[in-house]
């Protein structure tokens, strides 16, 4: 480790916060800015990239480099830094309409190479930034601007889809809870590859209290499955059990402790991360919460940096003019 | 039996058949043994979008065609000379552009009832005189190739496909072609296949054989080598020549060449030939689609590399966001378009110009870049160097619009020194106090090029409007005035070279003003009028947004300014906006390039008006 000794007011740019009082776009600044000088990293080394929306506005707050592109192609501009600049770190910044849905194609891509980005998913249920539309992930029969008779579609669950993308590092934290979205940022940061983490996000404008069921202290204990590596899977009054060949949340009372499933975050098998990403549907009565897959898989950019060195250490370094008379070639005298 | 040997000065082969019959590989093979002999040629690969279409159509018809001369070659040549034609549709799709009196070789035993009926010939023309005023020879080269490798264990079929080789043994002989490169061409490529090496090479023998002993052939011909500049040569395509410009521009500024590319024909062949060269440090990137291509390379450029997307003109549409993202960070891009038919899907092996426009103004807002266009296959090679130029010393996206005429056209091309190449270097922004990432170089008015890694000039930028100097978020309508004219500004002032005007009397009232790849087209019809005591001037613009300094003098210089152009008028349409000058315009888009005379005739009209 390095002797770099950095605070939170290092990590913190000069430019005034602007999103709306009481967002919880606040407390995740605070908390990535308070982590930060725990990765020893020097501030020139890290660079956060985003999308358009609300979240999106992150990377003018934190003293490090950062781009605000356009909306949902974040991922394709972190993916060509990652590759060419290993020795960065790359932070991707997003929401759920960014990532989801104009730049779902982008997310999905990214995950499958396992491009060595860490991608923060701030998923708020809502368009904030234009005012309130219904989201890929806002529950069905929603009523926004856009949908007054309520949303027809089918929500994204982020955590299956991602999954689904053969993602290496998948995990969900909550904006109000710093401890935790702390340790999953710690957990994320030391993973390589691609690590998504999605934090539940209240928007107190357009989609208030979406996730209070999480957040009040007389109904968190019950909602929240806690996910730690290596402790059964439970909340205060109920555990997760293996049934019918997948997982099942049942009572704490109805079955005996050893039968509550110990969390494996390293399963390889990505079915058992997958059945955990199911337990908890849009109407939120059981959330699993914290790091559901953390699996080794090789890092695209390191991949693609390998072929290069294998090519020059078997073939030495390109020659120019060698390249250029390539094939048949005939002298003019 | 003596042969007659007669010297020519030029000529022109079309190879015409099915899309499966390797007609591209066969005149590939008669493109390089004619170059090493010294000829000045040009190429023109012409083949549908479907990989195979049905066989023995007039849509699966492929062709390539080369013009090949003892003096200078500007086009691939309007009509053919020769022309093999492996079946009937081949000999349909084609015999219209045959001057009367010119070659024709066909394989005879594809002539059957079942094939003419499947392309609408109701006779056979190589029976009901229909072909009387070409000289025709109707071989056997499909059963003469099978008896040829009868002694070979494959079976008729796998025989049969060795036809192209007997075709190109023939033409190897008939034109006194050396046989050497492609006798190491075959072992090569067929080393691990010894039974389909023998097949080829046999063929081939064959072919020339029959050539030099039946009395069909009682002439061959020999074309004297062009006289060319002192040096070494190779035959090179446009994609390959783009390709090798990027590699030379990356080595040349010192700067890690990214490529993010997504297949799309015609440019393709760039991803492929970049990602062959891994040992210069080449990073190619196939993206999940076209706004990752560009999106990605524009990451690499802010991290320092040289970040380069190819594409063509539907692609090009998808990318327009991130372009003008590019414009907006002020970062170094090149976009390189190899133009096909449009507009949407449009003719995708077919070649076009008709994307100027999209490129100059595709984009949401005051949105300037520059744009750059190569002449020949072999320009493209200082094209790409000129684009990397561009683009690191001015931080903005540099467009080259190449063309399928271009991109898959070959020529000779005397390989460069390396020192004769230019310096691209340039300066990324060093550690600083109090750092100000839109704060310009008050000659370029490029901002610095501030990469991750460089301690104390850590700062933000993105796609809203940011206040001079200091890049922050910035809605003040003064500012964002000032932001849009310096954008402007910037672009308008790069550095290009004036015009140069080829007009040797210095009295001609008439110009012919071209971009891309009517160079070829327009220089030999100016060759031709000249011969016919026309006086014409000619001039080619390379840089199209900015123009020369010179253009508006030039213009006002002529009474009347031609610009033939692949598209409706776009360049024309430039050019009379910011001139006030009257052009006039030559346009087709038939998906091939002009024919030579048909840019004489449309300048004669005007010389005559």
């Amino acid at each position: 480790m390095t002797d770099l000794v950095l605070t939170k007011k290092d990590f913190t740019s000069d430019q005034e916060v602007k999103w709306c009082p009481g967002c919880g776009d606040y407390s995740i600044l605070s908390t990535v800015q308070s982590f930060l000088p725990e990765m020893g990293l020097p501030r020139e080394n890290i660079v956060f990239i985003s999308g358009i929306g609300c979240s999106s506005r992150f990377p003018y707050y934190m003293e490090t480099f950062g781009i605000h592109s356009i909306h949902g192609r974040a991922p394709t501009l972190a993916t060509g830094l990652a590759i060419s600049r290993p020795d960065l770190t790359v932070f991707v910044i997003t929401g759920d309409g960014d990532s989801l849905s104009i730049g779902g194609n982008h997310l999905i891509h990214a995950l499958r190479r396992n491009v060595n980005l860490k991608i923060l998913l701030f998923n708020n249920r809502i368009y904030g930034l234009t005012k309130g539309q219904y989201s890929p992930t806002s529950e069905q029969g929603k009523v926004t601007k856009s949908t007054p008779a309520g949303s027809l579609d089918t929500p994204f669950n982020p955590i299956s889809l991602a999954l689904g993308a053969e993602a290496t590092f998948v995990a969900r934290s909550i904006d109000s809870d710093r401890k935790h979205l702390t340790d999953t940022l710690r957990a994320a940061s030391l993973h390589k590859g691609s690590a998504l983490i999605e934090i539940y996000q209240n928007c107190p404008i357009f989609n208030d209290d979406a996730y209070q069921v999480v957040k009040d202290a007389d109904s968190k204990g019950s909602a929240i499955l806690q996910l730690v590596h290596g402790e059964p899977i439970k909340s205060q009054t109920h555990g997760v059990v293996f049934k019918n060949g997948g997982l099942e949340v049942v009572p704490l009372d109805s079955v005996p402790e050893s039968d509550i499933v110990v969390h494996n975050a390293n399963n390889v098998d990505p079915s058992y991360a997958f059945a955990l990403s199911r337990l908890s549907g849009s109407e939120l009565v059981h959330v699993p919460i914290g790091v559901f897959r953390d699996v080794e898989r090789a890092e695209y950019g390191g991949l693609v940096n390998n072929q290069i060195a294998d090519a020059i250490a078997t073939q030495g370094a390109g020659d120019l003019s060698k390249l250029l008379a390539t094939g048949d070639t005939w002298e003019v005298k | 039996m003596s042969k007659t040997v007669v010297s020519l000065h030029q000529v022109t082969i079309r190879f015409a058949g099915d899309s499966g019959d390797g007609m591209q590989l066969t005149g590939d093979r008669f493109t390089m043994d004619t170059a090493s002999l010294g000829n000045d040629l040009s190429t023109l690969p012409n083949f549908p979008a479907e990989i195979r279409a049905p066989q023995g159509t007039l849509a699966g018809v492929s062709s390539f065609q080369l013009h090949f001369a003892d003096h200078h070659v500007q086009t691939p040549g309007d009509a053919p000379d020769v022309l093999v034609a492996m079946n009937p549709a081949a000999l349909k799709a084609n015999i219209k552009d045959l001057p009367r009196g010119a070659t024709i070789i066909v394989d005879s035993d594809e002539f059957t009832s079942r094939n003419l009926t499947k392309v609408g010939y109701e006779t056979n023309p190589l029976e009901d005189g229909s072909l009387d005023s070409y000289k025709v020879h109707a071989l056997g080269l499909t059963s003469m190739t099978v008896s040829a490798l009868s002694d070979l264990t494959l079976s008729r079929k796998e025989a049969e496909r060795s036809k192209n080789m007997f075709a190109l043994g023939l033409l190897t002989w008939m034109y006194h072609r050396p046989t050497e490169s492609t006798e190491n061409f075959l072992n090569a490529k067929f080393a691990k296949k010894p039974e389909v090496l023998a097949a080829n090479l046999l063929a081939f023998k064959t072919g020339w054989n029959y050539g030099e002993t039946t009395e069909d052939f009682s002439v061959s011909y020999e074309i004297a080598p062009t006289k060319m500049a002192p040096g070494k040569y190779r035959n090179i395509s446009g994609n390959t020549a783009m390709a090798y410009g990027l590699i030379a521009a990356s080595k040349q500024s010192e700067l890690k060449l990214f490529l993010g590319s997504y297949p799309i024909t015609p440019a393709s062949d760039i991803l492929h030939e970049l990602s062959k060269h891994k040992k210069f440090g080449v990073i190619t990137f196939q993206a999940e689609d076209e706004i990752a291509a560009v999106g990605s390379a524009l990451g690499a450029a802010y991290g320092g590399a040289l970040g380069v997307t190819t594409t063509s003109g539907p692609g090009l549409a998808l990318k327009a966001e991130m372009i003008g993202l590019a414009v907006m960070l002020e970062l170094p891009l090149i976009i390189i378009n190899v133009q096909r038919g449009g507009p949407s899907t449009g003719l995708p092996t077919k070649t076009e110009q008709a994307d100027l426009l999209q490129a100059m103004f595709g984009r949401n807002g005051e949105s300037p870049a520059v744009v750059i266009a190569p002449a020949t296959p072999k320009d493209c090679f200082n094209i790409a160097m000129e684009a990397a130029r561009i683009a690191t010393v001015y931080r903005v996206p540099v467009f080259i619009l190449s063309d399928g005429y271009i991109a898959n056209g070959s020529e000779p091309w005397k390989i460069p020194e390396i020192a004769e190449l230019p310096d691209l270097r340039v300066e990324f922004a060093k550690t600083q106090e109090n750092f100000l990432p839109y704060d310009r170089d008050p000659k370029t008015l490029a901002r610095p090029w501030a990469v991750p890694g460089t301690k104390g000039i850590e700062h933000r930028i993105g796609g809203v409007e940011k206040a001079d100097k200091t890049g922050a978020i910035s809605y003040d309508p003064t500012n964002h005035d000032f932001m849009v004219r310096t954008r402007a500004a910037k672009v308008a002032g790069v550095s290009v070279p004036d015009l140069e005007v080829d007009d040797p009397t210095g009295d001609a009232k008439v110009l012919l003003l071209g971009w891309g790849s009517t160079f070829g087209p327009i220089a030999a019809a100016v060759e031709a009028l000249r011969e016919n005591g026309e006086k014409v001037a000619q001039a080619h613009l390379r840089y199209i947004n900015p123009f020369p300094k010179n253009l508006g003098d030039v213009l006002a210089k002529y009474d009347r300014v031609i610009v033939p152009e692949m598209n409706l008028g776009q360049l024309a349409m430039l050019l009379r906006s910011q001139f006030l000058k009257d052009i006039t315009g030559f346009n087709q888009v038939r998906g091939l390039p002009f024919s030579t005379t048909e840019i004489i005739e449309a300048t004669m009209a005007v010389l005559n008006d």
